[in-house]
């Protein structure tokens, strides 16, 4: 990428740390770096737990961050009063995992599309505005005779697409999608990402694709970013994260994938032991130390810095430092 | 060769009544599962795979839930013809069942010790509590937890960890018959595989025989060694592991499934999924289920029922390959 360009959206060192009862803190968000350039999409990978959610969030500060900046087209919004901020909503959109807590169940299809225009008041007039949304409507393929349907009355398909079309009503700029297809079977799911990777075409938009699923995340994304732990442990381009992953972490995580591919069948899976450490109270460390097969002294008591190894291949892993001098 | 099968199941039909709509759910279906086998059940929601283990374990729900007609041959038993008491020392004893969800089939107030002892000494009234004890603690070292937990509740326990511990309360009475229904799905992929391959080591050294339900096509190639591929409550398709994918014919609602996930392997652009939605099984078409959706769709998918075409060990439920079956078919062929 070309460093002459301003990211889009651009994370320095940012930090979300939830504050417990009894004083301890929850490492959600562990200093991250990352940059996303306009048109992109970036995948952020990750077990439940790892704070990949939060990040998302954060970025759009529907939670604030404890520190950090994070900049959007070079300025930064960290700070910004509630008013500006809410100027600003219009271009950062997000749409969320279920799409069955997340919408309104009392207000029609039409409305829950509709609302975001009403809030941010940016059409002349109500007909403009229902306009609007019949033609998002038709951009992400629900036919108009649900306009009025309420949304218990449909499949969750038909429901995600109405979280997209609401998501694009105010023509945003970034879109953190949440795990949006998660909660769908196979053959919806190859609909809607059909449907995002269109409208990014068509719209130019940039995404931060926030998945746990690496095969959806490796189809839709650029650029990926695997986050153990609140912090990044590797950051690359898709296909070469799936063709050279170097952080154990990333290796097993896409070793344990079962393909659906009958001559992969005697393949073991290269297991990792025991399960995602507690993130209250993390010390100093590489966080994935504890579970990790190649560990040895230098892996604890300081934070492992992310490197750069090859070309836009960033990792943070002891095992690769020596890699950086060649 | 009666003798191989553990399960039999011949014209299957389930239906849901309520005061407003009767739901199909499941519209005669055949399964078999040989002895020391395992089926991998696959279907998208609402497919009918649950409801086809919960009428194996007689456990529809009462008011509802009613068997229209088949059998189900559980090893020498009719299990339909069992009076509830006779099906109570089959349930849990010889034929087991992990559920999907392991946050709500553990009872949150006893301790996972209680839990798995109860379903000892339901099916062995004679042990002594030591005996009870005793198979508590193998039953959880055999899923890798260690004995000295049992005392805790499944709260202070992670999602791989319960998943583990409701595997061993349905494997302590070494049943004759796992059903795991998506017994994964709830879990990350790490632990989904510690857990897929220890349900393998665990089933290979026990013997038991086992049917997989899953959505995950994956998982059935790591697994399973024969398929059954469900479709608005039948069976589309279904064989060998190797008849589903690598055999030359596919059902088009099978091959919709393989399109739909995106590739590790290859680059594509964009994925090709099956348009449209699983009909409403309340209403379902006069033809071939699948038609609507199915791009290979002719004049006589509209009007009629499919019959079963089979190809050795390979059937497939589609007018397609009506043609080419060397079994009677309604249509002229060579």
């Amino acid at each position: 990428m070309d460093s002459a360009r301003t990211p889009l959206i651009e994370t320095v060192n940012l930090k979300k740390l939830f504050k417990l009862n009894g004083g301890a803190l929850l490492h959600a968000v562990d200093g991250i770096n990352m940059k996303v350039y306009s048109g992109e999409t970036i995948g952020v990978v990750g077990e439940s737990g790892c704070g990949k959610s939060t990040l998302g969030r954060t970025i759009l500060r529907l939670i604030e961050p404890t520190s950090g900046q994070i900049l959007y087209n070079g300025v930064d919004i960290t700070k910004l009063k509630s008013g500006k901020m809410r100027e600003l909503r219009k271009d950062l959109q997000i749409i969320f995992q279920d799409p069955y807590s997340s919408i309104d169940p009392r207000k029609s299809v039409v409305e829950v599309i509709a609302e975001y225009m009403f809030i941010h008041n940016t059409f002349p007039s109500k007909s403009a505005i229902y306009n609007r949304a019949a033609e998002l409507m038709d951009l992400v393929g629900l036919a108009r005779r649900y306009a009025n349907s309420y949304p218990h009355e449909l499949d969750g398909g038909r429901r995600q697409r109405i979280g997209i079309a609401r998501a694009l009503s105010l023509n945003p700029k970034f879109i953190v999608c949440d795990e949006p297809v998660s909660a769908l079977d196979v053959s919806i799911q190859a609909q809607i990402l059909n449907l995002l990777m269109d409208l990014a075409d068509e719209l130019g938009l940039t995404y931060m694709f926030v998945t746990h699923d690496l095969s959806v995340v490796k189809h839709i994304s650029n650029k990926i970013m695997v986050m153990y732990l609140g912090k990044c442990v590797e950051m690359a381009a898709s296909d070469e994260l799936f063709t050279n992953p170097l952080h154990p972490y990333t290796k097993a995580l896409l070793s344990a994938i079962p393909e659906p591919d009958i001559s992969k069948r005697d393949e073991e899976f290269v297991l990792i032991k025991g399960e995602i450490s507690s993130p209250i109270n993390v010390k100093p460390g590489c966080r994935f130390a504890a579970r990790c097969d190649y560990v040895s002294e230098k892996c604890t008591g300081r934070d492992i810095e992310l490197k750069e190894v090859a070309k836009e291949h960033f990792v943070a892993c002891t095992l690769c430092n020596q890699e950086v001098g060649k | 060769m009666k003798n191989d099968l553990i399960l039999d199941i011949k014209n299957l039909r389930v239906i849901y009544q309520t005061d407003l709509e009767t739901v199909e759910a499941i519209n005669g279906i055949d399964l078999k599962i040989n002895k020391g086998k395992t089926l991998g059940l696959v279907g998208e929601t609402g497919a009918g795979k649950t409801t086809t283990a919960l009428s194996i374990m007689r456990l529809l729900p009462e008011k509802t839930g009613k068997i229209l007609s088949g059998e189900i041959h559980f090893d020498r038993q009719e299990l339909l013809k069992l009076s509830p008491l006779e099906m109570r020392k089959v349930r849990g004893n010889r034929i087991a069942m992990v559920f999907q969800d392991p946050m709500t089939s553990l009872n949150p107030v006893m301790t996972v010790r209680e839990q798995i002892a109860e379903a000892i000494k339901l099916h062995n009234a004679n042990l002594s509590n030591d005996e009870v004890d005793q198979r508590v603690e193998t039953a959880l070292s055999m899923v890798g937890i260690l004995p000295s937990r049992k005392n805790e509740y499944p709260h202070q326990f992670s999602g791989g960890m319960k998943q583990r511990v409701v595997i061993a309360m349905a494997l302590v009475c070494e049943p004759d018959l796992l059903i795991a229904d998506e017994p994964t799905t709830a879990l990350d992929v790490t632990i989904q595989a510690q857990v897929l391959m220890m349900i393998r080591e665990l089933r290979d050294r026990i013997g038991t025989s086992m049917l997989m339900i899953t959505h995950d096509l994956g998982i059935v190639a790591k697994i399973c060694d024969d398929v059954a591929v469900m479709y608005a409550g039948q069976i589309v398709e279904s064989g060998t592991v190797f008849d589903l994918f690598t055999g030359e014919k596919r059902h088009p609602y099978t091959q919709g499934l393989f399109d739909s996930i995106p590739s590790l392997n290859t680059r594509s652009n964009r994925l090709k999924p099956i348009q449209g939605l699983m009909p409403d099984p309340s209403n379902l078409p006069k033809g071939c289920c699948f038609a609507p959706r199915c791009q290979h769709c002719m004049d006589i998918c509209i009007n009629e029922r499919p019959k079963q075409v089979i190809e050795g060990t390979h059937t497939l439920l589609c007018h397609l390959f009506a043609d080419s079956s060397a079994a009677p078919a309604p249509q002229e062929g060579e």
